[in-house]
């Protein structure tokens, strides 16, 4: 490994490009994968009432992870802390590590961190301003000088829904369908040119028509970017994922390669859950 | 027995149903009755004059009131221009910062605030601004009214606020931005149709309060230049022509009431159709 010759050892191991090894954990054999986050030792508070115990993962770049679980197991808390969301709910408290490309978010500036993770949420949440401000107002608040024409198409081109909006491009968002929102919101996120990009449940407002696009675009977008999904939709978490991390009270209970946890679980919880005997 | 009870419950139903229903529709025709008469009155005595004369002496017939219209508006200016900033600003604290004992502390003010009688804010703008210096002016009545504009502006704006989905301030503050640029950009607007009808009722209760401007802003028969002087507005002259013994005044005071409603009307409307039209929002 090419380390870097300054500090400690511990920093320039973390400065190195990583690669996912096997632990207990985490038994992804894919080499080629570099960390983007690694997460260790994570404990998330809702005040007293603890939501996320002792999660180690690692989440490899330009691949996709999925989280699975049962309703309330913490999977968007989980997700939440990566792009340190959680903050804006009083009383929480983390404690713990979580290192993105080596560094550690907690320092990090939150305005930077959430620049370089993007969100999507279950609902899509399209501002009450028009398709082209939508996909702008990441770049404009960002201070982006420069051609936004040409952007905003790019952005909508990555979410497939160029071809759909470009002739209404000054008209409300709230114009278009519910499967139209989500890929604006998509392409929202995607404007800012995110390095990861977090998605809780995105699909499960939509029909498989508008699913099986959005699983295309990632696809497509693992290209560029690392993406970390929840989703409760077995066939998707098989279908679009690299890796799968199944969670249980709040615990990660397994996590490997996607085809390997749903044909050969390790865990009787993670074979119970996937095979639909229980959550 | 099961008979007579079932005929009493339905006696008793077809009762309360036509009190109630007569009760709804008595609160639209004291509502109608109102209108009917103010336009019956009013229009009689409008013409040009009334919006383009000053009152005339004592004694003449004719005149109009133009000073008083333009001074109601200058008041509402300086009410607005007094009151809306810190109402509106309270309304986001409230609505988006407050934590919980502090906020609850300044509802709990405003609605107070709301419930004092508007003589005794006169009073307070009287011992305030007229008192000083020692004389009437515009700046005094806008401080009367910009006191009572606050506590509506405050609730109304926390109200539309709150009424914000959670989820728009997530996803801006997901995009990196910040909390104040997430209010601005994004809660605001979202809200802006809201808080301007909210707004616009604050200013139009306080278009028509005639006790607070008695000893404030009193009232003038001519023009008032600048903002230091005696000022005329509707509601004022309103009630001192209505009391005085001259059938002309009582003309021009019915029409004094009707042109402050239609101003009113006319604010409320206006602002309705240019936030439809202006788009983006869902105020339509
Ligand atoms: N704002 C909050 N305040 C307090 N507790 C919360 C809050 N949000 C979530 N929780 C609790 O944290 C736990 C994890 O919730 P979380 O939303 O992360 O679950 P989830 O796995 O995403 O569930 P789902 O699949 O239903 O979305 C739950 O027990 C929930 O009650
Ligand atoms: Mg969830």
């Amino acid at each position: 490994m090419g380390a870097t010759t300054h500090g400690n050892n511990a920093t320039a191991a973390r400065l190195a490009p990583q690669v996912v090894m096997s632990d207990k954990t985490s038994q992804a054999s894919d080499k080629d994968a570099l960390v983007r986050f690694e997460i260790s030792d994570l404990n998330f508070y809702y005040g007293a009432k603890q939501a996320v115990f002792g999660l180690n993962l690692k989440i490899p770049k330009n691949r996709v992870t999925a989280l699975i679980g049962p309703s309330g197991c913490g999977k968007s808390t989980f997700l939440r802390t990566l792009n340190r969301m959680n903050e804006t709910i009083r009383n929480t408290r983390v404690v713990g590590q979580i290192l993105l490309d080596g560094q550690d978010i907690l320092q990090m500036d939150v305005v930077g961190l959430r620049r370089r993770v993007g969100m999507v949420f279950q609902r899509p949440n399209p501002f009450p301003k028009s398709i082209y401000e939508n996909v702008a107002y990441g770049l404009r608040i960002n201070g982006f000088q420069g051609r936004l024409d040409d952007l905003v198409e790019h952005s909508l081109r990555r979410a497939a829904l160029w071809e759909e909006a470009k002739d209404y491009l000054h008209n409300s968002a709230f114009a278009l369908s519910g499967g139209q929102q989500q890929r604006l919101c998509i392409a929202r996120a995607l404007a800012v040119d995110p390095e990861v990009l977090l998605l809780d449940e995105p699909c499960s407002a939509l029909d498989p028509v508008t699913t099986a696009k959005i699983e295309e675009l990632m696809f497509h977008l693992k290209d560029s970017c690392t993406m970390a999904i929840v989703t409760h939709n077995m066939q998707q978490a098989a279908r679009a994922s690299d890796f799968t991390a199944f969670m249980l009270d709040g615990k990660l209970i397994e996590h490997s390669e996607t085809s390997k946890l749903f044909t050969t679980p390790t865990d009787p919880r993670t074979e119970a859950y996937i095979t639909g005997r229980f959550g | 027995m099961s008979r007579m009870l079932l005929i009493w419950r339905k006696s008793l139903n077809v009762v309360m149903l036509t009190l109630t229903g007569v009760a709804a529709f008595g609160v639209v025709a004291v509502l109608f009755l109102i209108l009917g008469y103010l336009v019956w009155n009013g229009g009689k005595s409008l013409n040009l004059d009334f919006f383009t004369q000053l009152p005339k002496p004592v004694g003449e017939t004719g005149g109009g009131m133009a000073n008083a219209i333009v001074g109601s508006l200058k008041l509402l200016l300086l009410a607005a221009l007094m009151g809306l900033p810190v109402g509106l600003m309270a309304g986001v604290y409230l609505a988006e910062f407050g934590g919980k004992t502090f906020s609850y502390v300044i509802r709990y003010t405003t609605d107070l605030l709301n419930g004092v009688p508007s003589i005794v804010i006169g009073i307070f703008a009287y011992s305030l601004a007229v008192l000083p210096v020692r004389h009437f002016s515009a700046v005094a009545g806008g401080v009367a009214l910009g006191i009572m504009v606050i506590p509506i502006t405050v609730r109304s704006t926390e109200e539309f606020l709150r009424a914000v989905p959670g989820s728009l301030r997530e996803g801006a503050m997901a995009l990196g931005a910040s909390k104040w640029r997430t209010i601005a950009t994004v809660v605001l607007p979202a809200a802006k149709g809201g808080i301007i009808t909210g707004v616009l009722l604050a200013l139009a209760r306080v278009a028509g309060e005639t006790a607070p401007l008695l000893f404030t802003a009193f009232s003038n028969r001519f023009w008032s230049p600048g903002w230091g002087q005696p000022i005329a507005s509707l509601p004022v002259m309103i009630y001192t022509y209505a009391i005085a013994p001259y059938d002309d005044w009582h003309r021009q005071a019915w029409a004094a009431g009707l042109v402050l409603l239609a101003l009113v009307l006319v604010a409320n409307i206006g602002t309705r159709v240019v936030l439809s039209r202006g788009g983006g929002g869902r105020s339509t």
